[in-house]
């Protein structure tokens, strides 16, 4: 049996991280996707942040990691909020169509 | 052991905010009531700042710090704000998009900002960051009928979204590593052989390079600038920025001290990035606000020449330049809420042409507004790049500034076009005769400004020297 070390747990929320940077970058379709992949890095985040304070005994990375949970929970109602008005104007939340401003 | 009165100026600005929502709910049609009660707060902020200007200390465990920096860029922060929501009420009222929150939300946005600039500690540095970007996005998309703004609101609410997860990533990872958030136990803990430390800088510093707009993380400084209403382009410009740059020194002063070769090279890089395409992407540009933008990815390379030395004289005179930034924008976006034709708000670089033959008024503010941007002596503007060439030449770094004397003669080039423009054009357009009292004052100001601090250019060195003797 392999020993779960804080290695595991790092190497696991690096990827979740990669992960999200690729979603925002790859996605063509819907601007959802993207919302998703912004919670994906907060969640890698605290993936990070919960592992270190285990494997260190300090609690701060516990505190970080509630207010890390509700900033983001703020940051999708907003984000939600402004894909709703986008799409009562342009009615459509597809990546290709925010295309207004160029240059 | 916990003095609460090294918090005054946020608690005073959070309960006025809670205040002034509750007279915006329950009063109909309360933007200009709503918009004078806000600045009334603002000024009685600055004036608690005074109260307590001279002590400095670290309260709440060593996590929020009161020192002579944060009271400067907090007073700094709030005379530019006070100056961008007493020049926009006529606009908002102009272009009916004229609701309480926006006001709420710029003060709420500054009170994330003195947080972020007094945090000496991670949590409540991102906390901070949190409620300041929480709020910009809001206002980027106020205007939610158009499809422009909202679609400004999406650009920056992603990108923004998406600098923060790096800045907390790294955040986490220097959490890790140093086994502490405070800023002080990291600069001890942070050396050349922590490698998984000095990984997590840098995410700590492309996170903030996006919030400043320093090339290669600016894209979304243009679309933003371009599609948000002018009164929160004025306000993006010049706020945002102020809390950033000092954000940046901060963590440069104090966590990433040890390691300054690390980092240099990286904040040199950026400096060079943006200084170069500030210079040559403005050229081809036609709508002013645009334009704006490109300069202002521009200065924020200067800027960061500045602090790339990181010593004191490079810091201070990073911080001149700043605030000679900011007056600068503050003259530049009140000469546009000028630009109307036929009631309508114009931003195309073509409408300004010939007009000096039927403004010559606001002409003149325009040429020494765009003369200080392009850095010619004897203006404002010369004496900021003067002071961080200086700094960046004791510090033996000729390439950078080499490159930034360049990319000032370049970006000469489209400041100069817009005058020949507004001087020796033909008169396309006639611009509506608009009375706003509030906006001539700001051009005013800050043209006499720009225009008369060669008399005594040192009254900025002074202060500045003194704030980062802590």
């Amino acid at each position: 049996m392999i020993e779960v070390g804080l290695g595991h747990y790092l190497t696991l929320g690096a990827i979740i991280f990669f992960l999200g940077i690729i979603g925002i970058f790859l996605n063509r379709k819907n601007v959802i996707v993207i919302l998703m992949s912004i919670e994906l890095i907060l969640l890698a985040v605290n993936i990070n942040l919960i592992s270190f304070s285990i494997f260190t005994g300090d609690i701060l990375g516990q505190i970080f990691t509630m207010l890390i949970l509700t900033v983001a929970a703020a940051e999708a109602a907003i984000g939600l909020a402004i894909i709703v008005v986008y799409y009562r104007n342009r009615g459509s939340i597809r990546v290709e169509d925010i295309n207004q401003m160029k240059g | 052991m916990n003095n609460i009165s090294a918090l005054y100026p946020e608690v005073f600005l959070s309960l006025g905010i809670m205040s002034v929502l509750m007279i915006g709910v329950f009063i109909k049609n309360s933007y200009n009531l709503v918009n004078k009660l806000c600045l009334s707060i603002l000024f009685i902020t600055i004036a608690i700042i005074f109260n307590s200007l001279d002590n400095s200390e670290k309260v709440f465990l060593g996590s929020f710090s009161k020192d002579k920096f944060s009271d400067f860029i907090k007073i700094l922060i709030l005379v530019s704000s006070i100056f961008v929501l007493s020049t926009t009420q006529n606009f908002i009222n102009n272009i009916k998009i004229s609701k309480f929150e926006y006001p709420i939300l710029i003060l709420l946005s500054i009170l994330g900002m003195f947080f972020m600039v007094s945090a000496n500690d991670l949590i409540l540095f991102y906390l901070g960051l949190e409620l300041q970007s929480l709020a910009l996005y809001i206002l980027a998309s106020i205007n939610r009928s158009d499809l422009r703004s909202t679609e400004s609101g999406i650009k920056y609410f992603v990108l923004s979204a998406l600098s923060s997860g790096l800045l907390l990533y790294g955040c986490s990872l220097l959490y890790g590593f140093t086994g502490s958030t405070n800023y002080e136990i990291i600069q001890t803990q942070l050396s050349d052989n922590n490698i998984g430390a000095l990984f997590a800088t840098v995410f700590i510093i492309v996170g903030l390079a996006f919030k400043v707009s320093a090339v290669p993380f600016h894209m979304w400084t243009p679309d933003v600038y371009e599609g948000s209403p002018t009164s929160v382009t004025n306000f993006f410009a010049v706020v945002p920025k102020i809390a950033g740059i000092a954000v940046i020194i901060r963590f440069m002063d104090v966590p990433f001290k040890m390691i300054l070769s690390e980092w240099q090279l990286i904040v040199i890089f950026l400096s060079i990035a943006s200084m170069i395409l500030g210079a040559v992407a403005a050229i081809g540009q036609t709508n002013i606000k645009r334009l704006l933008a490109y300069s202002s990815i521009g200065h924020i390379g200067y800027i960061l020449a500045g602090i790339s030395t990181g010593e004191i004289n490079g810091y201070s005179s990073s911080i001149i330049y700043l605030t000679i930034y900011v007056i600068m924008n503050l003259g530049a976006f009140s000469c546009l809420y000028f630009m109307r034709v036929n009631s309508s708000y114009t931003e195309t670089i073509d409408d300004l042409s010939g007009l000096s033959r039927n403004n010559p008024f606001l002409a003149f503010a325009f040429l020494i507004i765009f003369f200080s941007l392009a850095g010619i002596p004897p203006l404002g503007g010369f004496f900021a790049k003067f002071y961080v060439f200086i700094a960046v030449i004791e510090s033996e770094l000729y390439f950078l500034a080499i490159v930034g004397l360049i990319t000032t003669v370049i970006s000469a080039f489209y400041y100069l076009k817009i005058i020949k423009l507004i001087y020796f054009d033909d008169n396309k357009r006639e611009f509506d005769q608009v009375k706003d009292l509030n906006s001539s004052t700001v051009m005013i100001i800050s043209c006499i400004f720009l225009a008369t601090l060669f008399l005594y250019p040192s009254i900025f060195n002074n202060i500045i020297i003194s704030i980062f003797n802590i």
